[in-house]
């Protein structure tokens, strides 16, 4: 017993940051419960759920495929399940961003309307140049005759149901996969259409065929991709498209003597504002004994902040309850998703106020403010004194683990570009794939998602990038993982001389020596591009290298990986990565191996269709060399072809992957 | 075929037999079935999904189809007959299919399952090229038109190539999977390649390509395309009715020697295309360890190890070489025939017109030979400097037995493809104008000038063993040495001429049969005259001779002229009976001068053929090298589609290139002056050539400037003005008609 006590305790520490480490360490006996808690108490996971072949579609179910019982009471095989499951979990997904994406579109609406007065065009260069990749002419127009013209085609692509392709997906990937998706029938037409036929698709007694639902599952995927290129390109027009920022991250950047806010979520849209009035209030604050007022980030409503007022970052996903045991955050406002309800009881035994302000999300306890964009910076000022008067009820100890890093983030594609262009004005991108084709680097890869606790949080994420950089991969990150590395300290340059690879380590001096007039630090391990909807800049950037390269995507060497994925957005971005040709892994198996069949789509026969496809590896060392194998076989197939083109002496390079 | 009781019935009867018993019904290989099944419903719910997005986009009426074929989409003409050309055909084709993968796992079901997964293929494939592009670039191929399965299928049924083995997958290395490639090669097999084989290929350096006979289709269901290839040289060359799926398979198990190799990986899919071997009687080895209940004995074999793969593959399929082991450095394979050498890539070269060069076999007495011996005299290669262009010259004195005048030349023009064989050799043309190279690969490997004598020496004794009993070679490059004995060779090439110039049909006693094609073509026989060249191109009067002497029972025999029934168009009682008895009597009469009135049937091998163009009163020619429309309206694979096969088509028939040349072209016809258009690239080839033949024929001067070409027109409309322009006697000649 004393035995299985004792490892239980061990298992509880499930991460590898160490300012989480403090807290469950200091806390372990005071009966305030945290995921950490509820993932132990929650063993063993359901093994059919993981699996994928429990069905509760229909209320004659649950069903589960045994040996015994190889049918649902429907005949639904485990191929059914699984891929009817798939789609299931990607709308989730693709509904999150839609809503996002829905959301700014429709401020950027209000705009042009003129009906809310807190919000403007901030970036005009980032409207025309959106404008001009949608081939709107911006000829003798104001800017919000502009915008209102994007802003209709983008409604337009959400709600169209005149059947005809959407106009947003195909103007901002490659031709080569526009044409492969018409062929299988996966554009989407619009975003809510496409849900709306893929909940009727999934509705007990309608498609079986898991090949069908796979196709459905990844036109879902599409349009969610196209959801979040609405939602950046919208954010980036009316709050500005991030340039280099210096910040910094981990549970050090609160401070006791400071009225702390934690700001949670993912939309800039409540956030933005927050910041701006607690800068605005330090008087109120300091009349309340306060030094003044702090904000720090979780989550991507963080990393939205990070990026464009280089706001903090207070931690991620995982340990967002453990922030407020640090008996110093005032008040954690939130807007929308990966919001645990488990902050509201964490909250109660401290003076800290949880403050929700979706009409989506509430939690009951909680303060809930009905955020109204033509009010916001009253909303947010209400916000912020709500936290005042909270900073006054302070009522525990405050222990900060002094755990933080400097931050260099920022990179939104813009401002890759930009730093490329420092080496090359003409072709900027060029400077990246001449690099890849030389040899100097091994590929580019996406290090993006959640935290999930069947993995040890952020363990995942440190290993895979430590070993990617070794190996002279240029990494990009969003979401979550990039607050691993922020928190971890790799956004920085002291990272890159501890862990970069020398290939890596030249290419990022050059590009330092080419920008050393412009950046005020020496660029990081990781470029941190953004929030999770910002996936859509690291994709712009491959739809660029494609470009660049004149071919289609999956012959670009440039993977994916979600080290430590949880939510069903996780899911929609882990799809549209592998059908616009990606070679994608995921740290934690996904509920689809109860198929055989769907499992070998996902694995393999994806590859052969799309070019894209999963990897399912846990161990971090395995799945680093997994995403090496799967670059190097791109640049190995890429020298293959170029010999071929030569040796047959061919015009053309061939278009097989 | 709704009734697929009907089906299962006819199949346990006959071809399915070869299947009976395979399983261990107490521990069948389920989970290998599973991933069939598996794999069929992914095939065809992909085809589905492409196939109604199509028609959705197209509309059902829209054409489709594969570049250069007559036989539609051959996997469907070949199992059920159907001559596909509209998207909206496919639909019920498909459910059909659909409907034959069922649920319950066991082997005659996984085979179903692989031939659902071969019509999927077919379809997914076909959609590739709905706009008319061609998808792929070299080395990759994509389907294979209708001339080079015409160019090898031959080849493929008569067993000159052993056989036909297809590589799916990745191997454990660039290297291990050269090793094997090339083995291939050097064994002379027809090789298909489908995934990264290719790319390891590439890497490993190996000769891919249809010159190379080996075929880096593509990946995924580009894998179909060494299907349709297989399938259509059973429709052309075997005879099989379209839709004859039983008999289709049984001859495919018979007489294409196929077998597929499986590297690294398997995904459902795979192993579903696995079983659309299976079910065509092709056995499957997968590079690597295998569970018990993933093995079909015979069948669905696990074999890791690389450096036996090839053989064992051999073995269970049945397929043993003929062994000849010749010591030369290089390589010696049917494979290396279609091998370019380009001028960078070269060591040396002679001949050509550019430098003195020569050939010359003759036939000496059994005391002027020393069996074996290879002289050089002169410099060897490596005393010459690297991109030389020397003189030189090759004198090969033969003796047998039974060797005869008249077989030198027979023997001389098979230099050609014997040191064509070779890895890094390269020779065209002959005689006084042959061009040699050599490559500086194949220097570095070794090569020395005495290995073309190694090289003949083994060839004319492996190839003619009834007629060739000593061999000895002397190889001059020596200037001076050359040019002496290139006088010499011209004498005997002017007393060969002159002998030949008097071999007319008028002047022999009899005529020679081939029936080298009844193997696959089993009703098709030439008849081979001193003016009438088999319409393969690859066998003359004299090479009937040769064969005859070589081997009695072979392919060819002599056939008397007797009971003259109709001289002009050269009907004789005992060739009719001859032709009627070896057709399996389907054809009762035959002309040889005529291709009006019963002309010669045509097995499906012919490098040119001829079509009436009754519009402007003449005929026309296209070989298969011409891919494009002709002025009868049909391109050459149509042509070759409906005149193919042993029946007799009036108005069409099929032919070698040089019989154009002949005074006994159609000479019942009217002869040269009929002859309105030809491919550009047969009217160069041909040349001088057929300008000379027309003024023989009194046609006067420069007659090859009044036949148009495609560059004229491709339609009788589009010519007729040209031929009137230029005055073409087939204008005003007796109606053909």
């Amino acid at each position: 017993m004393a035995d299985k006590a004792k490892k239980k305790k061990k298992d509880r520490n499930r991460s590898v940051d160490p300012a989480v480490l403090e807290i469950l360490e200091r806390t372990k006996d005071s009966g305030i419960e945290t995921a950490y808690d509820r993932y132990l108490k929650m063993q063993p996971q359901c093994n059919y759920g993981e699996q994928g072949i429990c069905c509760h579609i229909c209320i004659q179910g649950p069903c589960r495929i045994t040996r015994r019982a190889d049918k649902g009471i429907c005949g639904a095989t485990a191929y059914t399940i699984v891929a009817r499951n798939l789609v299931r979990h990607e709308l989730g997904g693709c509904t999150a961003h839609a809503d996002h994406g829905i959301h700014s579109t429709l401020l950027a609406r209000e705009v042009v309307e003129g009906t809310v007065t807190d919000y403007k065009i901030t970036d005009t260069k980032k409207l025309h140049a959106l404008a001009e990749r949608m081939d709107v002419s911006i000829e003798g127009k104001e800017d919000k005759e502009i915008l209102k013209e994007l802003v209709e085609i983008a409604i337009e692509d959400f709600n169209r149901l005149d059947g005809k392709d959407m106009y947003w997906l195909p103007k901002v990937i490659v031709p080569e996969r526009t044409k492969k998706f018409q062929d299988c029938n996966i554009l989407p037409s619009s975003i809510h259409r496409t849900i709306a036929d893929a909940m009727a698709q999934t509705h007990v007694g309608m498609d079986a065929d898991p090949v069908n639902l796979v196709f459905k599952s990844l036109e879902v995927s599409l349009a969610d991709y196209a959801g979040e290129h609405i939602a950046t390109s919208f954010s980036d027009v009316l709050f500005g498209t991030p340039e280099p920022v210096v910040s910094e991250a981990n549970m050090g950047v609160l401070d006791e003597d400071y009225v702390n806010i934690a700001v949670h979520g993912h939309n800039p849209i409540l956030s933005e504002m927050v910041v701006q009035a607690a800068r605005e209030m330090k008087d109120e604050a300091q009349e309340a004994g306060a030094k003044g007022i702090k904000c720090a980030g979780i989550c991507c409503t963080g990393n939205e902040l990070l990026m464009r007022q280089g706001v903090p970052i207070l931690t991620n996903y995982a340990s967002q309850e453990l922030a407020i045991m640090t008996g110093a955050v005032d008040a954690m406002v939130v807007d929308i998703q990966c919001i645990m309800p488990g902050i509201q009881p964490v909250a109660e035994c401290y003076h800290t106020r949880i403050i929700t302000t979706s009409p989506s999300v509430k939690i009951p306890g909680s303060y809930h403010l009905d955020f109204d964009e033509s009010r916001a910076m009253e909303k947010a000022r209400e916000v912020v004194e709500i936290a005042i008067s909270a900073y006054k009820e302070r009522n525990k100890e405050v222990v900060i683990p002094q755990v933080k890093h400097k931050v260099v983030a920022g990179f939104s594609t813009e401002a890759l570009l930009d730093i490329f262009a420092a080496v090359n004005p003409d072709r900027p991108i060029s400077v990246l794939t001449d690099a890849i084709l030389s040899g100097e680097l091994r590929g580019v890869c996406l290090l993006c998602g959640c935290n999930n606790l069947k993995r040890i949080h952020d363990e995942n994420h440190i290993v895979i990038a430590q070993e990617l950089a070794k190996n002279d991969v240029l990494l990009v990150s969003t979401g979550c993982a990039a607050q691993a590395y922020a928190k971890s300290g790799m956004l920085n340059w002291d990272a890159v001389e501890e862990y970069a690879g020398e290939g890596l380590k030249a290419f990022l001096s050059r590009l330092n020596e080419a920008n050393k007039d412009k950046l005020v630090e020496k660029l990081p391990l990781v470029f941190h591009m953004g929030s999770c909807v910002d996936n859509s800049r690291a994709y712009d950037l491959m739809t660029y290298m494609a470009e660049e390269l004149q071919m289609d995507t999956p012959k670009v060497p440039y993977a994916a990986s979600a080290p430590e994925a949880m939510s069903e957005k996780a899911i929609a971005i882990g799809s549209w990565l592998v059908t616009l040709g990606l070679p994608t892994h995921v740290g934690v198996v996904p509920p689809i191996p109860g198929s055989q069949l769907v499992d070998g789509i996902a694995l393999q026969i994806a590859h052969d269709v799309y070019g894209g496809y999963f990897i399912w590896e846990t161990d971090p060392h395995k799945s680093a060399e997994k995403i090496l194998e799967a670059l190097d076989e791109r640049t190995w197939k890429l020298k293959m072809h170029q010999k071929a083109k030569e040796t047959y002496e061919t015009e053309t390079i061939s278009a097989t992957w | 075929m709704a009734d697929t009781g009907v089906l299962r019935r006819e199949w346990e009867e006959s071809f399915e037999e070869i299947f009976d018993g395979v399983i261990d019904e107490a521990n069948p290989p389920t989970p290998l079935f599973q991933k069939a099944y598996d794999g069929a419903i992914i095939a065809t719910s992909y085809a589905e999904i492409l196939l109604n997005q199509a028609i959705r986009r197209y509309g059902p009426e829209h054409p489709v189809s594969y570049p250069d074929t007559g036989y539609f989409m051959p996997v469907i003409t070949a199992y059920s007959g159907e001559q596909v050309t509209k998207l909206g055909e496919l639909v019920p084709i498909l459910n059909r299919l659909r409907n034959q993968i069922r649920e319950e796992l066991n082997f005659l079901n996984a085979r179903l399952c692989g031939e659902a997964t071969a019509y999927a293929a077919e379809i997914i494939e076909v959609l590739r090229y709905i706009d008319g592009e061609n998808p792929h670039v070299a080395p990759w191929t994509g389907f294979l038109g209708d001339p080079i399965v015409r160019r090898y299928g031959i080849l493929l049924v008569d067993w000159t190539i052993p056989g036909q083995a297809v590589l799916v997958g990745k191997a454990k290395s660039s290297e291990a999977l050269g090793k094997i490639v090339t083995d291939l090669q050097s064994k002379g097999f027809m090789i298909f390649m489908s995934y990264e084989v290719i790319d390891q290929a590439i890497e490993a350096g190996c000769r891919l390509g249809i010159d190379f006979i080996t075929f880096p289709t593509g990946n995924f269901t580009q894998v179909i395309h060494a299907v349709n290839y297989a399938l259509r040289a059973g429709l052309a060359f075997g005879g099989i009715t379209p839709g004859a799926r039983e008999e289709q398979r049984d001859y495919q198990r018979r007489r294409v020697r196929a077998f597929v190799l499986h590297f690294g990986e398997r995904d459902e899919v795979q192993v579903a295309a696995h079983f659309a071997a299976i079910f065509m009687g092709f056995p499957v080895l997968v590079d690597h360890e295998l569970p018990e209940d993933e093995q079909i004995e015979n069948w669905y074999i696990s074999h890791p190890d690389y450096d036996t793969m090839v053989q064992v593959a051999m073995e269970v399929r049945g397929i043993k070489l003929k062994i000849v082991d010749i010591p030369v450095p290089f390589m010696v394979a049917p494979a290396f025939e279609g091998e370019a050498i380009r001028r960078r890539d070269m060591y040396l070269e002679f001949g050509g017109g550019r430098t003195s060069s020569f050939e010359l076999v003759r036939m000496v007495s059994e005391d002027e030979i020393e069996d074996g011996k290879i002289e050089v005299i002169g410099p060897d290669i490596d005393e010459i400097e690297e991109g030389s262009a020397i003189s030189a010259g090759l004198d090969i004195k033969i003796y047998g037995r039974k060797m005869q005048v008249d077989f030198e030349a027979v023997l001389e023009r098979r230099i050609h493809d014997f040191i064509n064989y070779g890895e890094g050799l390269w020779h065209t043309a002959q005689r006084d104008i042959a061009w040699y190279r050599v490559s500086k690969d194949c220097v570095a490997g070794g090569f020395k000038f005495r290995h073309y004598g190694d090289l003949l020496i083994a060839k004319f004794k492996d190839e003619f063993p009834a007629i060739v009993d000593r061999v000895q070679v002397k190889i001059y490059t020596d200037p001076e040495k050359v040019e002496e004995n290139l006088k010499i060779a011209r004498e005997v090439y002017a007393e060969r001429d002159a002998r030949l110039a008097g071999l007319t049909d008028e002047s022999v006693e009899e005529f020679y049969s081939c029936k080298l094609c009844q193997s696959f073509a089993p009703n098709h026989v030439c008849i081979v005259t001193p003016e009438r060249l088999g319409l393969c191109g690859a066998v003359s009067w004299l090479d009937g001779k040769a064969s005859y002497e070589i081997d009695p029972n072979g392919p060819c025999e002599p056939v008397k002229k007797e009971g003259l029934i109709d001289e002009a168009k050269g009907i004789w009682e005992s060739i009719n009976e001859y032709v009627y008895l070896n057709s399996n009597r389907t054809i009762e009469e035959c002309s040889m001068y005529s291709f009006i009135d019963r002309p010669m049937t045509s097995c499906g091998c012919f490098e040119a053929i001829m079509g009436i163009v009754p519009e402007v009163n003449g005929v026309m020619v296209t070989t298969r090298e011409h891919g494009g429309m002709t002025p009868c309206g049909m391109s050459f694979s149509t042509l070759a589609g409906s005149v193919g096969g042993g029946v007799q088509t009036p108005g069409f028939m099929g032919h070698g290139r040089t019989f154009i040349l002949s005074k006994k072209f159609i000479s019942a016809d009217g002869g040269l002056g009929r002859l309105v258009w030809l491919p550009k690239e047969l009217k160069d080839w041909l040349g001088d050539d057929l300008n000379k033949s027309a003024e023989a024929q009194g046609l006067g001067e420069n007659f090859a400037d009044k036949i148009a070409d495609e560059t004229i027109g491709e339609t009788a409309e589009e010519i007729m003005p040209f031929l009137e322009e230029k005055g073409h006697p087939a204008l005003t000649m007796d109606p053909l008609m």
